[in-house]
């Protein structure tokens, strides 16, 4: 059995901030695992730029933005398994898991960090009624075969889902030399950043389809076309709005899910709402010793956030292997709203915070000219104006801790509220 | 005189903007800040586009390496300096930053690798 004070599990962006931070937090047993062959998670098919606009000031590519990290990670000496899978984790953070070169092997951490990142929702996560047939891809899985692997996906290329990987991917084949036919989004708006609806589909000339769905799928061995249809405020197919696309591929970008299978295994509590972990101030799960932190938590939409999040997680779990971490003083439960659709971190003991609270959540709706409001036990301690809202875009709130002061067993919420104009 | 309709993406609120040229002076209504005008004006007269892309590499774990060109490009070059980054074949090391192609299409522009591989 090996031993180490912090294992973090997933080397992309949330794991190597968290080791990064751990180790500049003064400890110096510390193991990063990952199952792929290389470090930095998504971001290395991630070649468009954007990244980093936080973090370095600067527009950096998603290889780009891991590089930095995967130097300081180099210079700090900290020791990595590649191609490692780690297929269990215990309540009393013993670790299985498994490569080809040390076969079998269980790890006992004294703090364990989780950070797998998420997945894509595929076919079967949405249902698409119609044939099996080959062609149909995730977003991301085309992404890995261009951008990585040099393998083309089609020449006619259907998008369904408006997610920004979807945006992304549409703008990627074009310049490829493929044909894009259209974005279909079941929603009345789009999925993604403004941005990327401007620089990846009009600067193409390519249509984005809002409140249509995909109602069957033709083709037998290989796909030939999809049918689209309308769809009502119910989400429900118009009948008699049937459009045939003719396509070779299909791309479906239809959202992540946290990838939470270890997390279960250990018996942490969930948030239906996020599809992640539970959290605290401190990004501890509710199994003691466990943090978790980035896409693994809830799905973030800059990698930036990723980051900042996930040092906190890890300067936590360097904390806890000290002794440090305060266990049973004063404690909110965060609660979303109306309009809201989660709050992270869902619990907050006041006692750990140094001085501000950072609160991640999405709201249920797009709203222009709305505002915040944050409430103590239904009492409003803050409000904050926002000119434009909608659940594409995570919205961030930094509260000072004096807000919080000396209130225990209480319940801070978050809600929407339109300004009345 | 011309007239353009456009969404800024300088910042997430996306301001509808019109642009408008009358004569040689441009004129941005619409936009809620400064960065909006700058936009305005340039998405107007000169829009420009920062590429990202692959080239083939060989001797690595991947097939691909990949490319940014260092500033924005002319929008109406992309698909000259797409081709041009399609003719080139590397062999691995590269180093991150390293110049691909120097002065892409004449824009003054160089390519860079944006990964080490
Ligand atoms: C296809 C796709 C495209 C995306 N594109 C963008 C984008 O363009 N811009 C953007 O800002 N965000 C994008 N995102 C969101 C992106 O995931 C985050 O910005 C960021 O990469 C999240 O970091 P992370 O470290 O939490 O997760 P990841 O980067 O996903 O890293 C998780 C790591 O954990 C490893 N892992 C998982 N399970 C195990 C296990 N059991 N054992 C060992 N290792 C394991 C994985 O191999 C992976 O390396 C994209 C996400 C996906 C899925």
């Amino acid at each position: 059995m090996l031993n180490y004070d912090i294992v973090v599990i997933g080397g992309g962006p949330a794991g190597l901030a968290a080791a990064i931070e751990a180790k500049k937090s003064g400890i110096d047993s510390i193991l990063v695992i990952d199952r792929d062959r290389e470090l930095g998670g998504i971001l290395q098919q991630c070649i468009h730029n954007g990244f980093g606009l936080h973090e370095f000031k600067e527009e950096l590519t998603g290889p780009e933005y891991a590089e930095r990290f995967i130097e300081q990670l180099k210079e700090l000496d900290i020791e990595c398994k590649l191609d490692t899978m780690v297929i269990d984790i215990t309540q009393d953070r013993l670790i299985h898991a498994i490569n080809t070169e040390d076969g079998y092997m269980t790890i006992q951490a004294k703090a364990i960090v989780l950070a797998m990142g998420c997945r894509e929702r595929t076919r079967g996560a949405i249902a698409i009624p119609g044939s099996r047939p080959a062609g149909i891809f995730t977003a991301g899985t085309a992404q890995r075969y261009i951008n990585m692997e040099g393998y083309m996906v089609g020449k006619k290329v259907f998008i369904l889902g408006s997610g920004d990987i979807g945006l992304i991917m549409a703008r990627r084949l074009i310049l490829e030399g493929a044909e894009v036919s259209a974005v279909a989004e079941v929603m009345p708006y789009s999925g993604g950043l403004t941005r990327n609806i401007v620089q990846c589909l009009e600067d193409f000339n390519i249509p984005l389809l809002l409140s249509h769905t995909i109602v069957d799928i033709k083709g037998k061995d290989k796909i030939e076309g999809v049918v689209l249809s309308k769809v009502d405020s119910h989400r429900k197919p118009i009948a008699g709005t049937e459009k045939y696309f003719e396509c070779d591929t299909l791309l479906l970008s239809v959202g992540l899910i946290p990838e939470n299978e270890l997390s279960k295994s250990a018996g942490i509590e969930m948030d239906p709402a996020t599809n992640g972990p539970i959290v605290n101030e401190s990004m501890e799960t509710t199994v003691e010793g466990i943090f978790a932190c980035g896409n693994v938590v809830h799905v973030h939409d800059l990698v930036d956030y990723v980051s900042q999040e996930s040092r906190r997680a890890g300067s936590n779990a360097a904390k806890y292997v000290k002794d440090m971490l305060i266990r049973n003083g004063s404690t909110l439960q965060a609660r979303p709203g109306d309009g809201v659709g989660y709050i992270v971190p869902q619990i907050i003991r006041t006692d750990n915070l140094e001085k501000n609270l950072d609160l991640f959540m999405r709201v249920k709706n797009v709203y222009s000219h709305g505002k915040l409001v944050i409430r103590v036990d239904g009492v409003p301690v803050r409000e904050i104006k926002k000119k434009h809202m909608a659940p594409g875009e995570m919205e961030r709130i930094k509260l000072d801790l004096e807000l919080l002061k000396d209130k225990n067993d209480s319940i801070l919420s978050v809600e929407v509220e339109k300004e009345v104009v | 005189m011309e007239r353009k309709n456009m969404i800024c993406i300088v910042c997430p609120i996306g301001c509808h903007l019109e642009v408008e040229r009358i004569d040689e002076k441009v004129i941005v209504t619409g936009n809620q800040c400064n960065r909006g005008q700058a936009y305005g004006i340039k998405e107007l007269t000169n829009p420009t586009r920062v590429l990202t892309s692959t080239v083939k590499v060989n001797n690595a774990h991947l097939s691909r390496l990949p490319i940014k060109t260092k500033g924005g490009v002319p929008k109406h070059k992309i698909s000259q300096c797409i081709k041009e980054i399609n003719s080139v074949e590397l062999n691995a090391p590269v180093k991150l930053g390293q110049v691909v192609i120097k002065n892409i299409q004449g824009t003054g522009v160089d390519v860079i690798a944006s990964r080490s591989i």
